[in-house]
């Protein structure tokens, strides 16, 4: 356990410190100057300057590069050039609608598609697979923001049932927070659903054609007894896999969903920070999501070593 | 008394025949061999039997275990029978163990799937058959997981999974075939012993003549889904009444005729070859290494058949690459005719004299490229493509026993057999001297086994060349080697003419080598030299 | 049966988008204030939107731009990726290795999205920047695909009798190695083609791909948003087209897979 560990914890650091260059790079060295960029091209050479000053855009790179890096790893993210407020205010409160609408996300996807996924595995190449792959290959092909503006037109504009965007915070209590989320969550959560369930699919028949499994029959187990004692566990990395890059995904990718539905989740921010050329919220909230996903990609492996006994070294 | 009864087995699978009327009996404590080349049908009669043939199966005839008719039997009666009255064994202990579970709990789970015992008990009886196998609790605890044994220990799990419940028959299908051969004796021993001690009958699956003679009270030939001759093991070694039968025991131990013509001229020379590998670094610790060959020397003359014998992981496979100029060497010296050196940056027109024949037929080919195009390969080696390519292909196409249109084919029309006649033909198509021969007849049934090694010789007789013959198989190695080498751990043991090495062995390895080869008794097979 | 369909899916939609080049229904950027926002009729078989244009017309036109945004996201990912991919495995172990192995995860570790928005904010939203978004993104997925092909085979023998034919890695990946992994990377082609499809429509959904007057599937679908509640129809075509194409390419992608499989061949 402890070289898995500690070498996974290296790449993890290293993978941090490239990522940040590069977003460091892209945000302030590429676009030239950040507060020209900022102020657009009719400022006058004093504004630019000011601002210059105001957002600690001077001196040499470096320096600013390990300022940045610095104030980061103290809570500092900076402050919203637009919004004039500290940015990691802005985070906090845009996460109370991320994080609910990744996870309602996440476990209508995995109530979806675990059962049907083990289905489709057990009755491979009968109806009810056939049918579960047809609905996946559908369910890969639709657009999430298309299929969440059927949703608003059929559940919202028509029936009436949920709310066509907006969200009304938590304040009222779960209920109506979660209204709100409900179509969201559920365009979010359908394409997903195909894809994990194809990847639970196909683990399950991989891990079924292995010799153990032959074995177990062997010792007198069932052909459900052996997938269940045997088959599952083993199909769990790669699916283990995909839901940790399914987390990330809908983390940063809500984006356009959140465009839909009018919530101001951090996707929203991040778009509007970049049509607003409001770098410095840029630059910190794409930092963010990105080590979110090497953490939540370090933790996948973790969790790997739980599962897989040869891995604990 | 009958213990499992076969009558008029037959199974197709999608339409396509695969058992015609198989029929034999097996009485308690009695092993019984089954025998055949690969695709005869013995491990599909196993599986029918077991009731765990693949979808699209149809079985015909009937298959009685102790009274009770197990073709057609209820799915959910049949699990209560394998376990409990059936044992089975595979082939491949490296992929049959699930490696998510302790060792422990899979034995006991043959226990608790039958219900047979309460969880604490059942890790109880699963400690004892563990102990009974050879995996003795000190050194195995029940908490093992399977990556952290050997092939042959987790083969000995397989088998304390299978004897659990103490069933009335085992099966055991090609149990040693992927173990070496020292492993392969004591799991034979042990099974011999489970038979004895318990009564159990023993269906034994196996391509091997000698594993079968020394373990068989009874034994069935099979060819093409057929038993073509049966009986008791001694008469049926004796007497061959069936044309297959004759073929396929004469095929077995065939020795080719070889005039060999060896002179002094050294072809290949390794000096002290020293083989590292770095392991994986912990932090703060020095470097590591492993040595796979620690200072072999040897010396291959003109017109020699050298063998190199040893058992995986004795370093042979990582010696002939190094040998090729596959790999460099981290030490010592390795010399083509006596003076070039061998490595990764030798010289195209030094490379053309040393080409080799791989163990893999299948592997050996790129799928996509025809034959001739394959054989022609190794003309890269030479400034520009001779005028003649085209004749010289078809010349080595007829050289090892094919046409020339054959070169305007793709491999995989080709048979096993057929595949490995075109890699000796890609070996000699620059005229090389020297041919290093890596495991190149282990994956052949054994009578293209024989026709490959006569074609061997064959050549070797007609181009004067000089082979380094690497395998794990002693008998073929003594059919076909003048000089033998046997290595263990990265080094050369022992070293002699191959009938004093295999007849009159001096080091203990080379001695526990040849004692754990099995044999078939001398005087089974007296009238063979006439084959 | 799924490779028919898949194959009828894709082809239309080429086809749709070949036609467009010498026939549209009307010309695709005729306003028409007068016939705005018309139901599907004989004359505007997919009726119009809010500028009177022709809907049916327009598709025809956006298929044009989601070919050629996919296709070339497709090419670069190829063009870098599966070099890449194929020096990665000849040089297995290696620190190449490792480097371009660490980059792609690294790549993989950015939220494709916002990357591509950010990478269309600083410079400026346009079709190629799209591409190039996109593009960027499919070169670790050729890679990692190509070395995990390529590494199964560099353990075969026919590699090594190349090597001992004096062939070095260069050569044995081009004569030896790429042939061999063609049919998974044609395979994660079409995928990745339907990925650029939908990445390049969510783009331009949020306005950051192709640019007015260029039509474009997702921007029809953004146009179609606020009107949502008055004709929804603006809705259901454009997204329609991208369901049926992806479906399609997707269908085809399987159907290949399991024609070039000969595993899967032999049980059909």
């Amino acid at each position: 356990m402890p070289r898995y560990l500690l070498s996974r914890l290296g790449s993890l650091v290293l993978s941090l410190v490239v990522a940040s260059v590069v977003i460091f790079v892209v945000v302030q060295v590429i676009p030239g100057d950040p507060a020209t960029f900022m102020m657009g091209l009719n400022a006058t050479p004093d504004t630019v300057e000011a601002l210059r000053h105001s957002l600690g855009l001077t001196g040499p790179l470096p320096l600013r590069y390990l300022h940045w890096v610095g104030g980061m790893l103290t809570g500092d993210l900076g402050t919203s050039y637009t919004y004039r407020v500290p940015v990691a205010g802005l985070v906090l409160q845009r996460l109370q609608v991320s994080l609910p609408l990744t996870v309602y996300a996440m476990v209508l996807s995995s109530l979806l598609a675990f059962p049907a996924g083990m289905l489709a595995a057990a009755r491979r190449g009968r109806g009810a697979d056939l049918a579960v792959m047809g609905a996946t290959q559908l369910g890969v092909a639709v657009p999430n923001f298309w299929f969440a503006m059927l949703l608003v037109i059929v559940f919202a504009l028509r029936l009436r049932w949920l709310p066509a965007g907006g969200f009304p915070g938590w304040g009222g209590g779960l209920w109506p927070g979660l209204r709100g989320l409900t179509l969201p969550a559920v365009a979010l959560a359908l394409p997903q659903a195909a894809i994990l369930t194809r990847v639970m699919r196909s683990a399950l028949i991989e891990t079924l054609s292995q010799d153990f499994i032959r074995t177990a029959r062997a010792k007198g187990l069932s052909q459900g007894q052996a997938v269940r004692r045997h088959g599952l566990r083993n199909a769990l990395i790669p699916v283990l896999t995909i839901l940790g890059l399914q987390f990330s995904f809908l983390l940063a990718g809500a984006i356009i969903i959140e465009n839909v539905f009018y919530l101001p989740g951090l996707g929203r921010l991040i778009f509007q920070g970049i049509t607003q050329r409001d770098l410095i919220v840029v630059q910190s909230v794409v930092m963010l999501l990105v080590a979110a996903v090497i953490v939540v990609n370090f933790a996948v492996e973790l969790a790997y070593a739980l599962v897989d006994p040869r891995l604990r070294r | 008394m009958t213990l499992l009864s076969v009558r008029d087995l037959s199974v197709a699978i999608h339409g396509r025949p695969v058992l015609n009327r198989v029929s034999f009996d097996l009485a308690p404590g009695e092993v019984f061999g089954l025998v055949g080349e690969s695709g005869s049908g013995k491990s599909m009669t196993a599986l029918a039997v077991m009731g765990l043939l693949p979808h699209g199966a149809e079985v015909g005839g009937q298959a009685t275990l102790a009274g009770t008719g197990l073709i057609g039997l209820p799915e959910r009666r049949m699990c209560a029978l394998r376990g409990r009255e059936i044992g089975l064994i595979f082939q491949e202990p490296m992929t049959a163990l699930n490696p998510m579970q302790t060792i422990g709990d899979q034995v006991a789970e043959t226990l608790l799937i039958h219900g047979a015992a309460s969880r604490g008990e059942a890790l109880r009886v699963a400690r004892q058959r563990l102990d009974r196998v050879g995996l003795a609790g000190e050194r195995f605890p029940l908490e093992r997981f399977p990556h952290e044994l050997s092939g042959g220990q987790r083969q000995r799990v397989c088998i304390a999974m299978a004897i659990a419940l103490r069933p009335k028959l085992l099966i055991a299908d090609e149990p040693t075939t992927a173990l070496d051969v020292t492993t392969q004796a004591q799991i034979l021993d042990l099974l011999r012993g489970l038979v004895a001690e318990e009564g159990m009958g023993l269906m034994l699956i196996t391509h091997d003549l000698a594993v079968v003679a020394g373990l068989a009270t009874h034994v069935a030939v099979m060819q093409a889904g057929r038993i073509v001759e049966a009986g008791p093991t001694e008469t049926v070694f004796r007497t061959r009444a069936d044309a297959y039968t004759r073929a396929l025991f004469a095929a077995a131990h065939h020795v080719p005729r070889r005039t060999p013509r060896i002179g002094s001229r050294p072809m290949l020379t390794v000096d002290r070859a020293l083989r590292r590998y770095p392991l994986a670094r912990r932090p703060f610790a020095p470097p590591r290494f492993f040595d796979a060959v620690k200072a072999v020397s040897l010396r291959l003359n003109a017109g020699e058949s050298l063998g190199l014998v040893g058992e995986s992981g004795s370093g042979k496979s990582t010696l002939a690459r190094a040998v090729l100029g596959l790999d460099p060497l981290q030490g010592g010296a390795i010399r083509l005719f006596g003076e070039h050196p061998v490595g990764p940056r030798m010289p195209d027109a030094l490379r053309a004299g040393l080409q080799a024949v791989f163990q893999d037929p299948y592997g050996s080919f790129n799928p996509r490229w025809r034959v001739a195009r394959l054989v022609a390969e190794p003309f890269h080696l030479m400034p520009a493509p001779p005028a003649d390519a085209a004749e010289r292909v078809a010349a080595a196409l007829t050289d090892v026993g094919l046409r020339p249109e054959d070169g305007q084919r793709f491999i995989h029309e080709f048979s096993g057999g057929q595949r490995q006649r075109i890699a000796i033909a890609r070996a000699l198509i620059t005229r090389p001297e020297v041919i290093v021969l890596d495991e190149a007849v282990s994956a052949l049934d054994v009578r293209v086994r024989a026709q490959i090694l006569d074609l061997l010789c064959d050549l070797q007789d007609r181009h004067g060349l000089s082979y380094l013959f690497i395998s794990h198989d002693l008998s073929v190695v003594r059919a076909i080697t003048d000089r033998v080498l046997v290595m263990q751990a990265g080094q050369i043991v022992e070293e002699g003419p191959t009938d004093r090495v295999l007849d009159a062995p001096e080091h203990p390895y080379t001695r526990e080598l040849v004692a754990a080869t099995p044999k078939i008794p001398p005087g089974w097979m007296e009238d063979d030299d006439a084959a | 049966m799924g490779l028919w369909l898949g194959a009828v899916l894709a082809g239309i939609f080429v086809a749709m988008a070949l036609l467009s080049f010498v026939w549209t229904p009307f010309p695709y950027a005729a306003m028409d204030i007068a016939q705005k926002l018309r139901p599907p009729s004989a004359a505007h078989w997919l009726g119009t939107d809010q500028f009177g244009r022709d809907v049916a017309a327009q598709l025809m036109v956006g298929a044009r731009t989601s070919i050629a945004v996919a296709i070339v996201a497709v090419g670069i990912g190829m063009g870098a990726g599966v070099p890449l991919g194929l020096w990665a495995a000849a040089t297995r172990g290696s620190w190449i290795d490792e480097v371009i192995q660490r980059g792609g995860d690294l790549v993989f570790a950015f939220p494709s999205l916002v990357i591509a928005i950010l990478i269309t904010s600083v410079f400026g939203p346009s079709a190629v920047n799209a591409i190039l978004a996109i593009g960027i993104f499919n070169i670790p997925v050729f890679a990692r695909v190509t070395r995990g092909g390529a590494i199964s085979l560099w353990t075969l023998d026919y590699i090594r009798a190349a090597r001992l034919a004096g062939k070095r890695g260069a050569r044995i990946s081009v004569e030896h190695i790429l042939p061999n992994v063609a049919n998974l990377l044609i395979v994660q082609g079409t995928i990745q083609f339907s990925l650029g499809i939908l990445a390049e429509a969510g783009l331009s959904y949020v306005g950051l791909g192709a640019q007015p007057p260029t039509p474009s599937w997702g921007r029809m679908l953004a146009d179609s948003h606020t009107l949502m509640g008055l004709a929804p129809q603006l809705a259901l075509f454009p997204g329609l087209a991208i369901v049926l194409t992806v479906l399609g390419l997707n269908l085809l992608g399987d159907g290949l897979r399991d024609l070039m499989d000969p595993r899967l061949r032999r049980q059909a």
